[in-house]
């Protein structure tokens, strides 16, 4: 069977929309809830973030969101098992996004081997290194058919940008800004440089705009300079707002606003 | 089998630089340059003029001649406690500053637990004129607040974190955040040999004055360029890499290292992580670390701040793996009654970490001639409160 983000790739040609979030947040069941939700009200992908203690390229949002997973009682042994049926009900693609402690500690096979007979379809881990990915791991993740989409920067130069896209399978991560996750930035001069170049380089691995994307203008900039982009942090924060409404309710009203079906 | 960092950056299997892409650059930067310009003359005339007439170095070698009675052998005490702002940070902050000039960096920032760090870093840049920024846990603010109004009043900011257990480990992620978000412009002075590679090689270097010292001083006081012993106290493990750095392939030397046991090591309450951790990544490094069975990292706990750390440096992993370090785990009670030995028998008041090291005679039996060298890092100035709540009681 082919991956599900190879196939989204070919069938929607643009404003592609991945939305991250947390597992075990804002309750620890859920992530499977809000899997369905997000699927249902426009979603094109989702990144189920594993929780962990240290989240070092993290702002405050996702920070505050992990340990409250952790709190609840999240492990990731708990998610795979939460997820167990999730094929039955959800088939857009689906990566895990987390830092490289935990799936160490899982045993970077068996965590390989737990994401195929879950149905995911990539990962995403920021502090493994290109090199160290190539060396170590990359016939692992082959052969368990799982995609490993990696990271460049505004400074990242363009000779290491063809070699981390050469790595990438799936999609490229395109940082927006060199910062954390949830900074909120507007789009510059020297980021619209950065995309620029990047268009420029005509990488055959599609690229995805992620951090400081937060409603429907920062979106639709990001679309003009790549395939789609990745929303998180505020994402989470309209999970955690205060107000009465039910997680499908927030999830619909922040997709409609995005997808601009309902003004901000 | 060697004990120097190789060209990867690793320590047998601990080491490396697990760094989000964000930080590759500066990473690179510094990987790229640290040798040429630790290596350069201007440098090095530079870093051993301040050594010397600001930090105060060389600092003596002293014959413990009481402690030596009580524990029938030859006790010398490297005085680091004798430097300026009283512990062996200096000699890193006094390297980094300078590196963060030749790289022409306008901004500092630094992560503390216990203030030694923070206030070693805040003096540096006091003296050279560089905006600096120290992260501190908002716990560690409120239990160290001498150390707080020190760094003010040398002109650093103390930004207090509230994230995680508000403690040092999180103080390090805060400052790791801050540089991914000012990529260009700001050089980060880590305070232990930790973090990701060249970090703990660099801080290790800066360090190993200890041991250049120690060696020349032990031949002046003995007849032989090398001890039998070499005894310092591990957290992150920056004295003690700088003491043993140039006896590491030296065999007839033993490198006894003390960590934390805090109230014992199945206590839960403990910093004992080379005894107790397993390999997991921590701050960019491949190391020994207090974790839980889902890759969680664990808060430690010791009476002494410094100490307190979940991993400790990759050249400590090593080391203690390949059984060329002997690692004894020190309780809370143990450094207390070692550090009271000490100033009874010497006159000497020493840190609170200092004191597991000291603590660790009590543990090896060296023989009445052999030479024994404890690294005195730090005084006990900053422990007084602990040590009068002993007192009293």
């Amino acid at each position: 069977m082919s991956n599900r983000i190879d196939q989204l790739f070919r069938e929607r040609d643009k404003e592609i929309l991945s939305i991250y979030i947390t597992a075990g947040y804002p309750g620890i069941n859920d992530t499977p809830r809000l899997l369905r939700a997000l699927q249902e009200h426009g979603a094109d992908m989702v990144e189920i973030g594993i929780p962990f203690s240290d989240p070092l390229a993290d702002g405050p949002v996702i920070q505050q969101s992990s340990q409250l997973a952790l709190q609840n009682g999240i492990t990731l042994d708990l998610l795979f098992n939460q997820l167990k049926e999730i094929r039955k009900s959800v088939n857009i693609p689906l990566v895990m996004m987390g830092y490289l402690n935990p799936v160490l500690q899982m045993g970077v096979e068996r965590f390989l081997s737990r994401c195929r007979d879950t149905g995911i379809d990539g990962v995403i881990v920021p502090d493994l290194p290109p090199a160290e990915y190539e060396s170590h791991y990359l016939e692992l993740f082959r052969s368990y058919g799982i995609y490993n989409s990696l990271l460049v920067t505004p400074h990242t130069d363009d000779t290491r940008i063809r070699q981390i896209a050469a790595l990438s399978e799936g999609f490229l991560y395109l940082v927006a800004a060199s910062s954390t996750t949830g900074a909120r930035t507007s789009v510059g001069d020297q980021q619209r440089d950065y995309f620029q170049r990047l268009k420029m380089m005509k990488l055959q691995v599609p690229g995805l705009i992620g951090f400081g994307i937060s409603n429907r203008p920062t979106f639709l900039t990001a679309c003009k300079y790549a395939r789609g982009a990745i929303i998180g942090s505020a994402f989470i924060e309209a999970l955690g707002a205060e107000n009465s409404l039910s997680i499908e309710e927030r999830v619909e009203r922040f997709m409609g606003e995005i997808r601009g079906k309902i003004p901000a | 089998m060697g004990y120097k960092v190789d060209s990867g950056g690793f320590y047998g299997e601990y080491g490396g630089a697990y760094i989000p892409e964000m930080l590759y650059p500066n990473i690179r930067e510094l990987e790229d340059s640290y040798m040429n310009i630790i290596q350069s003359e201007g440098f090095q005339s530079e870093f051993r003029l301040l050594l010397r007439d600001y930090a105060g170095r060389p600092t003596p070698l002293f014959k413990a001649e009481r402690l030596s009675a009580h524990y029938g052998t030859q006790i010398f005490l490297k005085r680091e406690d004798l430097n300026h702002t009283g512990a062996h940070k200096i000699n890193n902050t006094i390297g980094q500053i300078l590196m963060a000039r030749q790289l022409k960096k306008k901004r500092i920032i630094a992560e503390t637990g216990a203030g030694q760090h923070g206030v070693a870093t805040a003096t540096v840049c006091a003296l050279t004129g560089m905006e600096c920024i120290v992260y501190m846990g908002a716990l560690d603010m409120e239990r160290q607040a001498p150390n707080v109004k020190k760094m003010l009043m040398l002109g650093a900011e103390v930004r207090p974190v509230h994230s995680g257990n508000k403690t040092l480990k999180d103080a390090t992620n805060e400052a790791i955040r801050d540089w991914i978000n000012h990529p260009v412009d700001t050089h980060y002075i880590i305070g232990s040999v930790v973090g990701p590679h060249p970090y703990p090689d660099m801080v290790t270097r800066f360090q190993s004055v200890i041991s250049e010292e120690i060696r020349m001083q032990v031949m002046e006081k003995t007849g032989r360029d090398y001890p039998d012993y070499l005894v310092a106290c591990v957290g992150g493990g920056s004295n003690a890499a700088g003491a043993y750095y140039h006896y590491l392939d030296d065999r007839r030397v033993s490198l006894i290292s003390a960590e934390a046991a805090g109230k014992g090591l199945d206590s839960g309450l403990t910093a004992a992580t080379s005894l107790l951790g397993r390999p997991g990544i921590i701050h960019g490094s491949r190391t020994l670390l207090m974790q839980d069975d889902d890759g969680q990292i664990e808060e430690p706990y010791s009476i002494s701040a410094g100490l307190d750390y979940p991993g400790v440096g990759p050249l400590h992993a090593w080391l203690a793996e390949s059984g060329r370090a002997r690692v004894y785990a020190i309780t809370d009670d143990e450094a207390l009654q070692a550090a009271f030995l000490c100033t009874r028998k010497e006159g000497i008041i020493p840190a609170l970490e200092t004191a597991h090291a000291l603590a660790a005679l009590e543990k090896i039996n060296p023989g009445a001639e052999d030479v024994v060298v404890v690294n005195l890092s730090g005084r006990g100035d900053k422990d007084m409160d602990t040590y009068i709540d002993k007192l009293e009681i």
